[in-house]
């Protein structure tokens, strides 16, 4: 039985009626990547624009002569969108000083796909975030280079097969943990770092709007269910999303101003095989591999927590003495 | 006004940059070709709470002037979240 | 009134786009761009100009941030050299894609390897077929001249496209030359303040740029893309001739220098082009009629203008500061040839490659070059192309 303990039944009245992200593209059926921009753009509202990097929403939505967007929106390359986003601020902050534009508060956002954000783009990323522009970064992570083939990336988790880190007689796949972007970000000091997933919309849309009332860098690393990558059923996007935060692979939490609080909590982790047992991308994995997965959650999962119940905030210690 | 651009376009008709510039016009491409199953509401079971239109990745569930949802078969594609969601079961999947 | 002053040329480039009301800049330091780079921030530090200036982490980011400004509308600015420009090379051709009036100044400089931070044309070079409109100066006047004309020429709804400037490292970046700029009051009528975009990144009108395209339209984008490109040299021309209407000075896609006479003509592009001046007046003084041909403008490729130079000519002597490593020779010489096939009488083309990573090109080497060639031509044993100069 799946809970949404935290899921407001008035939740549609919450959102912007108006689709940023419309109809017509052409994600795969079931994309969770596409719902997520579709949430996200949602929060963010029409006084938006959007630096995209290549990657699966850049294709899906941009086959000229059409566009899926109803916000402005620019794509240049692959690695760039943080870069591109700088100059986006950068520019609007100059125009609306010299008049040139209305003098009205527009939102720069940079979306990237884990690729984008946290292996080729990692650079722009942590150049943009370090010089303090305002600029939301969101990271759509479904863990691995999907629009090329699902290729491995550095977002991909332990385990899971991809065709460039592929299960075979003399290797489980991938076998490193996911890199841990969120953490970059807060040591990069980001005033509003989060992780979200759709399958908790409230949140997601919550965190978007939160961020994007930060007057500097933000952080949103959004977990984005990919059944075809994965093998999975396509109706199973949001529920392999909750599971994801219900066993602990994905767990939502923010971190304003370097403080740590959980926002979507399970009371008990659910053992790992409930996440994995419904992707193809995990089915080779034996009980000693599943073993090493579970170990590695229960590291991240109480390495959060120690963060949580220990770390202070920025503000916080400029006050404390001794 | 627009001008009315035949498809492909000619090389001078191609325009500026490449640039789009009418928002949301991927509305012209219907996804619902797609489907192999569609998505059907028993409204004597709906009890109005939206998940339906929250988690479609389409975004082409709305809700009518009863209140009921439904999909816009234009742009379903079938992926099935939406009857997967509903607590009450009010949707099932169809075969086309 | 212009005043005239003595100024290291990497400065007075750095000044002259800081009276240009550049929106943003984003820079990242290579020797020898740098001065510009700091001189620049030196400027809106003071307020002299009401600049974002963006202190990127790499020249990638750099030419992405001035995309990103250059899309909402702003005039966008920024300077490289040799490895930065092969850094940006991955963005260049996007940028003259989606029609972003963006103005870059290239202090040219030997791309590695071996790394060399001297002056030679091996990394504008490359970048030859990016769509960029690429102009070459000669000494710190046109440097300034060029970088103010840039931003007319870029922002011009006839063009819409980035121009490269190309400033020499160290032989011309690091002269101490006397200058003159023109008034603010001037340059602000000659270039408007605000510019004024064709689209802008802004939801008051949507706009989508760099949306992807399949097979069926890609290469009528591309023959757009050409045919923008090479009409351009139109509306430069009438920037020009407004140059020169406006301040006195004169500029041309292809100059020339006693030429009238000549069946004998040297070519070269960038600031060596001073020294071959003297040496074909050496080579007058001593009675051969010899003249110069002097290329300004590299892309969109003045055709007419450089058969018109050289109709006269029996034996062209092309300069080159760059090799095409297996190919034939140097980059200018490759186009020239090409440029000249169809002519009904083609003059014989030889070419030297000179002045890599730095090495000094003296007078007394052009009046060798220039000697040798017309012997060789005569014992018809020119070669097609040489090193110049290299130790054997």
């Amino acid at each position: 039985m799946n809970t949404v303990s935290n899921f407001d039944l008035f939740a549609p009245r919450l959102a912007d009626k108006n689709e940023y992200f419309s109809q017509g593209h052409r994600a795969c059926q079931g994309c969770g990547e596409a719902l997520a921009v579709r949430l996200i753009c949602k929060a963010l509202g029409e006084d938006t624009i959007i630096s995209n990097a290549t990657g699966c929403m850049e294709i899906v939505s941009s086959m000229y002569p059409n566009t899926a967007w109803g916000v402005p929106w620019i794509h240049v390359a692959f690695e760039n969108a943080a870069a591109v986003g700088s100059g986006v601020e950068a520019g609007l902050k100059a125009l609306r000083r010299k008049g040139r534009i209305p003098d009205r508060y527009i939102k720069c956002v940079a979306m990237a796909g884990d690729g984008g954000t946290m292996d080729i783009g990692l650079q722009a990323l942590s150049g943009a975030m370090e010089r303090g522009h305002d600029l939301l970064f969101v990271c759509l992570d479904n863990e691995a280079y999907m629009n090329t083939g699902i290729q491995r990336s550095s977002g991909t988790p332990m385990g899971a097969s991809t065709t460039t880190s592929p299960a075979g007689k003399f290797s489980y796949g991938q076998k490193t943990w996911k890199k841990n972007v969120p953490e970059i970000m807060v040591a990069h000091r980001v005033p509003y770092v989060a992780t979200a997933c759709p399958s908790y919309p409230i949140d997601l849309m919550n965190k978007v709007k939160k961020a994007r009332e930060v007057k500097g860098p933000s952080y949103i690393h959004c977990f984005s269910v990919c059944p075809t990558g994965w093998r999975a059923a396509s109706d199973l996007t949001v529920s392999l999303g909750r599971l994801a935060v219900e066993t602990g692979m994905f767990p939502l939490y923010e971190v304003e101003d370097g403080k740590y609080s959980f926002t979507i909590q399970p009371e008990e982790l659910r053992p790992v095989e409930d996440y994995l047992k419904h992707q193809g991308r995990f089915r080779h994995l034996t009980s000693e591999t599943i073993a090493m997965i579970q170990d590695g959650i229960y590291q991240e999962i109480n390495n959060l927590q120690d963060k949580v119940d220990n770390l202070h905030s920025w503000s916080e210690l400029k006050q404390k003495k001794g | 006004m627009k001008k009315e651009k035949k498809w492909p376009e000619a090389w001078h008709e191609v325009n500026v940059g490449a640039m789009v510039f009418e928002p949301c016009s991927a509305r012209e491409y219907h996804t619902g070709s797609w489907k192999a199953r569609r998505p059907v509401w028993d409204n004597t079971r709906c009890i109005k709470c939206g998940l339906c239109y929250i988690f479609c990745p389409e975004g082409c569930i709305s809700q009518n002037e009863e209140g009921f949802f439904e999909a816009d078969l234009n742009y379903c594609k079938g992926c099935g979240i939406c009857a997967h969601e509903c607590w009450p079961k009010a949707i099932t999947m169809q075969e086309e | 009134m212009a005043k005239r002053v003595g100024m290291e040329v990497a400065i007075a480039a750095a000044e002259a786009v800081g009276m240009c009301n550049v929106d943003v800049a984003a820079c990242y330091p290579i020797t020898p761009q740098s001065h510009i780079a700091e001189h620049l921030s030196d400027i809106v530090a003071d307020g002299r100009s009401d600049t974002e200036y963006i202190t990127v982490e790499s020249e990638h980011s750099a030419i992405s941030a001035v995309m990103g400004a250059s899309g909402t509308g702003a005039r966008a600015y920024t300077a490289t050299s040799s490895q930065g420009l092969m850094l940006m090379h991955e963005i260049l051709p996007i940028v003259s894609a989606m029609r972003l009036p963006i103005c870059i100044a290239v202090a040219n400089r030997a791309v590695s390897g071996p790394l060399n931070i001297l002056n030679d044309h091996s990394d504008i070079m490359p970048q030859r077929d990016a769509g960029w409109i690429v102009m070459f100066t000669e000494n710190g006047q046109e440097a300034v001249d060029m970088s103010i004309q840039s931003f007319k020429i870029a922002e011009r709804e006839d063009v819409m496209l980035p121009v490269a400037v190309n400033i020499d490292g160290f032989q011309l970046t690091h002269m101490v030359e006397p200058i003159e700029f023109p008034d603010q009051k001037d340059v602000n009528k000659f270039l408007p303040p605000a510019r004024k975009p064709y689209a802008t990144l802004h939801p008051d009108k949507v706009v989508t740029m760099g949306a992807f395209a399949m097979s069926d339209i890609f290469s009528e984008m591309m023959k757009a893309k050409n045919e923008v490109l090479k009409n351009s040299k139109k509306a430069i021309l009438e920037v020009w001739d407004e140059w020169e209407r406006m301040f006195g000075r004169r500029y041309r896609p292809i100059e020339t220098h006693r030429t009238d006479d000549a069946e004998v003509l040297l070519v070269t592009m960038g600031s060596m082009g001073e020294t071959a001046e003297i040496a074909v007046d050496e080579m007058r003084d001593k009675g051969v009629p010899v003249g110069l041909v002097k290329i300004r403008l590299w892309r969109p490729f003045p055709f007419e203008e450089f058969k018109d130079a050289v109709k006269k000519a029996k034996l062209l002597i092309v300069t080159d500061r760059a090799v095409s490593f297996g190919g034939p020779g140097g980059p200018v010489f490759s186009e020239i040839k090409s440029a000249l096939y169809h002519e009904k009488n083609r003059p014989v083309i030889c070419d030297y490659i000179i002045g890599l990573g730095g090495r000094d090109v003296a007078v007394s080497d052009f009046v060798t070059m220039m000697e040798q060639a017309i012997k060789d031509n005569e014992k018809d044993t020119i070669k097609e192309y040489e090193f110049y100069g290299v130790t054997e």
